[in-house]
């Protein structure tokens, strides 16, 4: 495996030009995406969101490769068209390059209004990856709760306020419902992990059919954490077991990474100001109740992937 | 070579496609285009076309997936109605931003509410404003025939829009009429191998960004070269209909004008109903009355120079709206034609019947209704009431 050295001295299809915030996860995501893809030629399609507003803004692009952007919620379906033409080119002898697809989205692009655009896509199994660059808000429009955004966190629709702590529900979870759809590669991963992500990315590159990557992408103006600590935001989810590494390869469970010590959820809660309301007094209760909802997941997934 | 055969407006849609044989196609099923898309994943299951087909989701997907299926440098059509179209409605719009060549059957039915399965021009008329071209047809042979020129329209290089062909739900979709059609090999000559004219997807080597964000500094030059792209449709799509008469003889216009030349009374009307117009013409012609008949066929661009001229001699007008605006000032076909006459050198009085909603039947009496009306506001020369709806319980 690469070291980080040798991984920032490749060039890839995604450059340092674009304009996303200091601190920002998401692009950090894509980088190791594009080392992971190396030089194979990729179309990469762009859901409407913090990552395509700040990379494409005309007449400049942060993109080397061929990429387009049609809407927010149906990047896995314009891609679908993208990789079926590609299909019947081949078929006619006019095309004879490997090129693979890959889809960018957001999570509300890709758990809420994307999810049936998606779910379409995976089902109907088109030879494609598609990553969830996964920052848990509506960050473009100003840090909305998604479906993917934390239990309990601060944000503009979910605010913490003196009736309501935050979001309410627990968050949705999208990898599962992507392993559900039987496609042959599902996975989750974390920047901080980047051997792990790119390993992942590569054997999602290379099934045939279709593939999903979750990613955790820290966003420091809607987590409010110190923008230095992007990737060590990502290092303690994994590190905490909030957001575990993990694959599902042909119907296969299997744990990726497992942390020797699981460490309270509160390291990692701390560092961000959105759940900065839960660290008083009162609301003690709610600190415990999240810490037990996480074990019990991580229980849950242990067991999915025969460790327990 | 031409053949005459007898088939439903679907099937020949469906017919027109198989011989147009694109390289994708991204469908998803709505009364009453529903056998269109039926038809043609039995000709993909029965490898007579080489188009891939995508069983889409959705249509809001059908028509994200033909987006990228064209910008990909091939060949992509999908076919809808209704809630279908209303459903893709943000893709239509940057299907035609992207200036990309997508040809789509629509078969017209109404828009929920109330949920309605039968023909009007509400879906479409919504649509007016989308950037595509709209080529509404009164018969199975021009939806046939409207079909096959649309793909050397939206492919010309002076044009590269999308464009859409409309019948009317069930009038049209599902009667049988007899229709001559062009074998396989000449309709594939006509419409020709497809060149891209907009950079592909798929040329990874010259890597292209296809839908950047464009703000107030170049989003305006983007929508004033859409707008030039409209206005230079209308000599191509005259030019692909002189080079479709020269192969099969059926002339086509951006309207047709039915003793039209020396009338007094004009009714202005889309599709369907024209044919039950033409009969009351005769009609009246035969009782010395001088009616006459406009049905138009190219809506977007709006041909409204050409529509001026052979209106401006005549003494009453009635436009019959298939769709209400809720302007509170009559249907889109309507202003649109009041509007084109204002610049006319002489001004007749125009007046707007809406009919049909919902596939409510539109028979000779309502017809004969209209140019007897046309009869008074000829003779005073006055309209009493500008906006009215035919055949409602009111
Ligand atoms: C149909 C539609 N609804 C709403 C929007 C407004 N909108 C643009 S981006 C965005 C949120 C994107 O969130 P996410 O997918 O999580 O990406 P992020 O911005 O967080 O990177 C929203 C709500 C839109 N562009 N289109
Ligand atoms: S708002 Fe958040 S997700 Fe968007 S660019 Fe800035 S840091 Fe990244
Ligand atoms: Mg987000």
């Amino acid at each position: 495996m690469a070291n980080l050295k040798q991984l920032s001295e490749l060039e890839g299809f995604f450059t340092p030009g674009h304009r996303m915030c200091a601190g920002c996860v998401a692009p950090v995501v894509v980088r190791q995406v594009a080392m992971a893809a190396g030089d194979t030629p990729v179309v990469v399609a762009n859901a409407t969101g913090c990552l395509e507003v700040a990379s494409t803004i005309f007449p400049y692009t942060a993109w080397r490769c061929s990429w387009i952007h049609n809407a927010f919620e149906n990047t896995a379906a314009t891609l679908s068209g993208v990789e079926t033409a590609y299909r019947a080119l081949k078929k006619q002898g006019k095309i004879n390059k490997d090129i693979k697809f890959i889809a960018f989205g957001g999570d509300g692009g890709t758990y809420d209004i994307g999810l049936q655009s998606l779910s379409g896509a995976m089902e109907r199994g088109h030879n494609m990856v598609y990553i969830c660059y996964d920052n848990g808000a509506y960050m473009n429009t100003g840090i909305q709760r998604s479906s993917a955004t934390p239990q309990f966190a601060d944000t503009t629709t979910s605010p913490a306020g003196k009736v309501i702590p935050g979001k309410v529900q627990w968050r949705k979870d999208l990898t599962a419902i992507m392993a559900a759809h039987n496609i042959p590669y599902v996975a989750q991963v974390a920047p901080s992990h980047f051997n792990d992500l790119i390993a992942k990315v590569q054997k999602a590159l290379a099934v045939d059919g279709p593939a999903f990557i979750n990613a955790l992408a820290p966003c420091p103006r809607g987590w409010r954490y110190d923008t230095r600590e992007g990737v060590e935001m990502t290092r303690l989810a994994v590190e905490t077991c909030y957001w575990p590494l993990y694959e599902v390869e042909n119907g296969e469970w299997r744990l990726t990474y497992k942390p020797r010590e699981k460490k309270p959820l509160v390291e990692w809660l701390k560092k961000q100001g959105r759940f900065r309301h839960l660290f008083t007094e009162e609301n003690k209760p709610l600190l415990e109740e999240f810490q037990q909802r996480v074990d019990r997941e991580w229980e849950k997934l242990l067991k999915r992937c025969g460790e327990a | 070579m031409q053949e005459r055969i007898a088939l439903t407006g679907n099937e020949a849609m469906a017919l027109a496609m198989k011989q147009i044989n694109p390289d994708v196609v991204a469908a998803y099923p709505i009364t009453p285009q529903t056998e269109i898309v039926q038809i043609f994943s039995d000709y993909v299951a029965n490898g007579r076309v080489k188009t891939e087909f995508i069983t889409v989701e959705s249509e809001h997907s059908a028509m994200s997936a033909t987006v990228g299926a064209a910008s990909s440098g091939v060949r992509a059509m999908t076919a809808t109605s209704s809630q279908g179209l209303a459903l893709m409605w943000e893709v239509v719009y940057i299907a035609a931003s992207n200036r990309l060549p997508i040809v789509m059957p629509v078969v017209n039915r109404a828009l929920s509410g109330p949920i309605n399965i039968h023909g009007d021009h509400s879906d479409t008329m919504g649509a007016r404003d989308s950037g595509w071209i709209q080529i509404y047809s009164e018969n199975t042979q021009e939806a046939y025939d409207n079909l096959i020129q649309a793909v050397r329209i939206a492919e010309h290089p002076d044009v590269l829009l999308p464009v859409m062909v409309m019948m009317d739900g069930f009038i049209i979709s599902h009667a049988m009429e007899n229709l001559f059609i062009l074998s396989d090999q000449d309709v594939q000559k006509f419409v020709g191998e497809f060149k891209p004219h907009r950079p592909s997807l798929l040329d990874v080597d010259n890597p292209v960004t296809v839908g950047p964000l464009a703000l107030y500094d170049y989003y305006m030059e983007f929508k004033r070269q859409q707008a030039e792209a409209m206005r230079g449709a209308k000599p191509v799509i005259l030019e692909v209909a002189k080079e479709y008469a020269e192969l099969t003889g059926r002339k086509y216009g951006l309207f047709d004008a039915y003793k039209l030349d020396d009338a007094d009374l004009a009714i202005v009307v889309l599709s369907s109903t024209a044919g039950t117009a033409r009969y009351v013409v005769d009609e009246l012609r035969e009782k010395g009355i001088k009616a006459g008949l406009l049905k138009l066929r190219v809506f977007r661009p709006f041909p409204y120079e050409e529509l001026a001229q052979v209106l401006a001699d005549r003494k009453a007008i009635a436009v019959m709206d298939r769709a209400d605006s809720y302007s509170a000032f009559g249907g889109p076909l309507f202003t649109e034609v009041r509007s084109a006459m204002y610049d006319a050198k002489k001004r007749p009085p125009i007046v707007n019947y809406i009919y049909g909603l919902g596939g409510r039947d539109v028979n000779l009496d309502h017809i004969r209704k209209v140019y007897n009306d046309l009869v008074e506001i000829a003779r005073t020369g006055e309209v009493t009431q500008l906006v009215n709806y035919l055949g409602v319980r009111e």
